[in-house]
């Protein structure tokens, strides 16, 4: 299996230069919200180890919530974040980046500080690598070339069964099943289809994977004692702040709406950015870093098959910290509209959401940490709404597949691989062509 | 809960009632030419209310507004920005257009009215039992109207006896509207109900998450005096309580192209055809639904033998589509799931379900659940009727145009009508497809990366499914806007005189 990994570079722009900088990202789309995949700066398209990719300016409007807690709001650098979810390991994506999109990647951080004609960009853009708290990735093992090779499997198991309707449409489903497997055999012998093996599991990734697997749980037993003896304290503080915590839930200004709005719904996938400050004080930090990590680990180790909790809608997330853990971002690429996104998530795993994000400020009132809080759906919405950044850059490497539509893919691929099924089996497998 | 009760008599009747018996209607789209004089004979108005009278009115009138009109005779801007974003940008909003699938042939720069210049003010809506129509009219529509208001357009309609112009019973399943307050919708929903909470169409009530749906609140002050209080918040005047969004969409239904394309995929059998038609439908001519009726009763599903029989189903017992194909219109617009797949009895169970570990077939847990998302359906088919028979023959040159006024009533048009068009009846993603939209309502259009949008799949147990490609574009939307349907009371602060 090739594990997937991300990166991050995250670089504060050069004040003087950010209109610069807005100019070459604009440059890189089509159209407003449409990037072109083989555009002159990084043509995406080029990466077959990328999944997503985007580029977003980091403006946090947001930034004077601090207030309520009688706290100065800070004035943060204004940050470029590029970010990709890719096949294997970093740093050699990071080379291939530098060699194929150097001068592209050099244009466009010449905007930022510290960069200069000289530097080396690999180096550069690993010392501004911002690892997240939490990663989520849909379907561990499922590399870019993979969903592209079941896509193609998929349309030539749907172009056999249109030319050979008549004949196949009243044969059982174990017989239709033996011809189609027939059918790919052939394909792939004449070339026409490709279905690569799983390559080997890195070994160094395999022991850390098992490491991070017992090492999480072993942690969290070793310091059961004194959770234990925290927890009446830590439960006090926590409902005192949730009856206390104020709710920052305004309704967006109609031109944050309609810049979002201008670069949503072009595909059957969308990017969501939202963007905002900490709850101050340690019992929100040390939460967060808790929920976050568990989150993370189930992510990790759980939550690998296309779904996280019930959402099966989600083919990569993460949340990172900024600014000394003052401020978090997390960034998503989801199937469907926002409205549906968001209802997916208050209605099937409304837990989760008040969980992780009820320690950003202004979001809307708790119980236990868990409860109510985006029951309150108006109210969540309006607060998610007001924290969600517009990417100026967002790629896409599969455009037209949604996350059901790889999982059936892969599921057909699957039976596909077996000479023969059980007559249940090729009853169900019949089912998703 | 401790709350009053629903005045019914500040509600108007639409919401109450189809006004199924007054089988004439025409609809007036307006354009305010002198506030003034609208709001004079807005006052005028005698608008009929949710009160159930006996002997029951031989008339109805009601009246909603958009947000242009709204502005136009004279409610101050402060007081509009209080209503939904989606209200106040209107059905023509360009992203809005990507989502509820109005690109194309759809697109509102085809429409014939909604778009620019032709977005009404006013709908005025006249209902009368058969022959009472346009003397009704004529007593409403003196020369205080015509001072008032520019008709734009007359929506007119056609009694087609309870069929929509495909051919199909029409209007079957509405959900219960719970009046009374009598559900808790925090509990979890383990088996589907067609109850829904009264908050979801009317505003200024507890929605399905116990919520208010925001809405304008006002300061009490002279002008506001007659609006009843907030329930959530006493010491405001709220607008909208006893009000509702009304979505309207002039829906042109080619009814020929329908029939003509069934015939076409089952050339030899009409029997056949009939049955595919069904399928895209998900309901027999006769309305009747395609899977088994339970026994078990569904709450807000009554027990009467046409109810029952039309009614007491669930998509459970056809977890593969084969009876009712998951593509089928009436499948897609209410999937009639509860709120988690495998009907988790135990909160033990509940809780390995909302972490993940529940039923993991392919098909499981693809839908929001459908009680977030249901509208109250009023629209009214227009056009003269024509039989299925009669369809495959050639248009005549001067074809009229048939179709449905589609009107719903919600108090979030977001999370009602628009998700529910968006993410149920144009999605070619749609339960774990691909490849097809709604094979009555959808567009066609090629979505990027997706070419195609223009099949419909019929499942088969244990075998190939069946597929219909190269589905035409069957309903074109020719018109639509926002409005909102207030209260009496609202009607009275709307249209009260003003310096």
């Amino acid at each position: 299996m090739t594990p997937q990994s991300s990166f991050m570079v995250l670089a504060p722009i050069e004040p003087s230069r950010e209109a610069e900088l807005r100019a070459l990202l604009d440059s890189m789309n089509e159209a407003p919200g449409r990037v072109d995949p083989n555009n002159s700066l990084i043509p995406f398209a080029q990466f077959d180890r990328l999944h997503f990719s985007r580029l977003v300016i980091l403006d946090d409007q947001t930034t004077g919530d601090v207030r309520v807690y009688d706290m100065e709001p800070q004035s943060y650098p204004l940050y470029l974040a590029f970010l990709g979810d890719i096949d294997g390991d970093a740093q050699s994506f990071l080379e291939e980046l530098a060699y194929r999109a150097g001068d592209g990647l050099r244009a466009l951080f010449s905007c930022c500080e510290d960069f200069e004609p000289a530097t080396d960009l690999v180096k550069w853009m690993r010392k501004c690598e911002t690892p997240p708290i939490a990663n989520y990735v849909n379907w561990q093992g499922r590399t870019v070339l993979r969903a592209q090779e079941e896509a193609k499997l998929y349309d030539a198991v749907q172009g056999y069964l249109e030319c050979n309707a008549a004949v196949l449409a009243d044969l059982p489903a174990r017989e239709v099943h033996r011809r189609l497997h027939r059918f790919v055999q052939t394909e792939k012998a004449a070339g026409r289809l490709t279905l690569l093996r799983e390559e080997e599991t890195p070994f160094d990734w395999s022991v850390r994977n098992v490491l991070h697997l017992v090492g999480m749980p072993l942690i969290f037993l070793l310091a059961l004692p004194l959770l234990i003896v925290l927890a009446p304290f830590y439960l006090f503080r926590l409902r005192r702040l949730e009856m206390t915590d104020p709710e920052l839930c305004a309704r967006v200004g109609q031109a944050h709406s309609d810049g979002l709005a201008a670069a949503e719904d072009h595909l059957v996938t969308n990017q969501f950015t939202a963007m905002g400050s900490l709850k101050p004080g340690l019992v929100r930090l040390l939460t967060t870093i808790g929920i976050l990590s568990t989150v993370n680990w189930g992510a990790r180790h759980l939550f690998t098959r296309g779904r996280l909790a019930r959402i099966r809608t989600i083919h990569f997330a993460r949340w990172v910290f900024l600014d000394r853990r003052q401020r978090m971002v997390f960034f998503s690429n989801y199937d469907g509209t926002v409205e549906s996104y968001m209802d997916d998530f208050i209605n099937k795993t409304g837990f989760g959401l008040n969980t992780v994000f009820s320690n950003g400020i202004g979001y809307p009132r708790t119980n236990w940490l868990a409860l109510d809080g985006c029951q309150d759906e108006r109210k969540y919405k309006d607060f998610l709404r007001r924290h969600t950044l517009p990417s100026q850059i967002w790629y896409k490497a599969y455009p037209g597949l949604t996350a059901i539509d790889m999982e059936r893919n892969s599921r057909i691929r699957q039976g596909l691989e077996s000479a023969s099924l059980s007559e249940e089996a090729a009853r169900e497998w019949i089912a998703l062509l | 809960m401790k709350h009053s009760e629903v005045d019914y008599g500040d509600v108007q009747g639409l919401v109450r009632f189809g006004y199924g018996k007054m089988v004439e209607a025409s609809y007036a789209l307006l354009r305010v030419r002198n506030p003034a004089a609208a709001r004079a004979w807005l006052r005028a108005a005698s608008v009929s209310s949710g009160v159930a009278m006996d002997p029951p009115p031989t008339t109805a009138l009601q009246i909603a507004f958009t947000a242009y009109g709204l502005a136009q005779i004279g409610v101050p801007e402060s007081v509009i920005a209080g209503f939904s974003p989606e209200f106040l940008t209107g059905m023509t909003e360009e992203s809005r257009t990507r989502r509820l699938g109005d690109v194309d042939r759809n697109a509102p720069s085809q429409w014939s009215w909604g778009c620019g210049d032709t977005v009404p003010h006013l709908l005025v809506m006249f209902f009368a039992e058969p022959g009472g129509l346009t003397g009704f009219i004529q007593s409403c529509t003196g020369q205080a109207w015509s001072d008032a208001f520019e008709e734009m357009r007359w929506l007119k309609t056609a009694d087609l006896d309870g069929v929509e112009p495909f051919g199909f019973t029409d209007g079957i399943s509405q959900p219960q509207i719970d009046w009374d307050r009598q559900r808790d919708p925090t509990k979890p929903q383990i088996d589907y109900s067609n109850i829904v909470a009264l908050g979801e169409f009317l505003l200024g009530y507890p929605n399905e998450y116990n919520k208010y749906t925001d809405r304008p609140l006002l300061e009490p002050d002279v002008t506001s005096a007659d609006l009843l209080p907030a329930e959530d918040a006493p010491d405001k005047k709220d607008l909208a309580r006893n009000g509702t969004y009304l979505v309207l969409r002039d829906l042109a239904q080619d009814v020929r192209g329908f029939w003509q394309f069934v015939r076409q995929a089952t050339p030899d059998d009409a029997a056949a055809g009939e049955k595919l038609a069904a399928a895209m439908v998900g309901r027999t001519r006769a309305g009747d639904p395609l899977v088994p009726i339970q026994e078990e009763p569904i709450p807000g599903i009554g027990s009467k033998p046409d109810e029952a029989r039309q009614n007491r189903f669930t998509y459970d017992s056809d977890p593969t589509g084969s009876a009712c194909p998951f593509g089928a219109h009436v499948r897609r617009s209410n999937p009639r799931n509860p709120d988690f797949p495998g009907r988790p009895a135990s909160l033990l169970k509940r809780l390995i379900t909302m972490l993940g570990f529940g039923p993991k077939a392919f098909r499981d847990d693809l839908m929001s659940p459908v009680r977030f998302h249901r509208i109250l359906r009023r629209g009214r088919e227009y056009g003269p009727e024509l039989l299925p028979e009669h369809a495959l023959e050639p248009a005549p040159p001067n074809e009229p145009a048939r179709g449905l006024h589609f009107i719903c009533l919600n108090a979030n048009i977001s999370r009602q009508f628009e998700f529910l068009q968006n993410a149920w009846i144009v999605n070619t993603k749609f339960s774990g497809m691909t490849g097809e939209s709604d094979p009555l309502l959808g567009t066609r259009t090629e979505v990027p990366a997706c070419p195609v949008t223009a099949d419909f799949n019929l499942p088969r147990d244990g075998r190939v499914r069946t597929r219909v490609s190269g589905l035409p574009q069957f309903v074109t939307v020719r018109g639509g806007a926002y409005f909102f349907l207030p209260s009496l009371r609202a009607l009275r602060y709307f249209a009260a005189e003003r310096s």
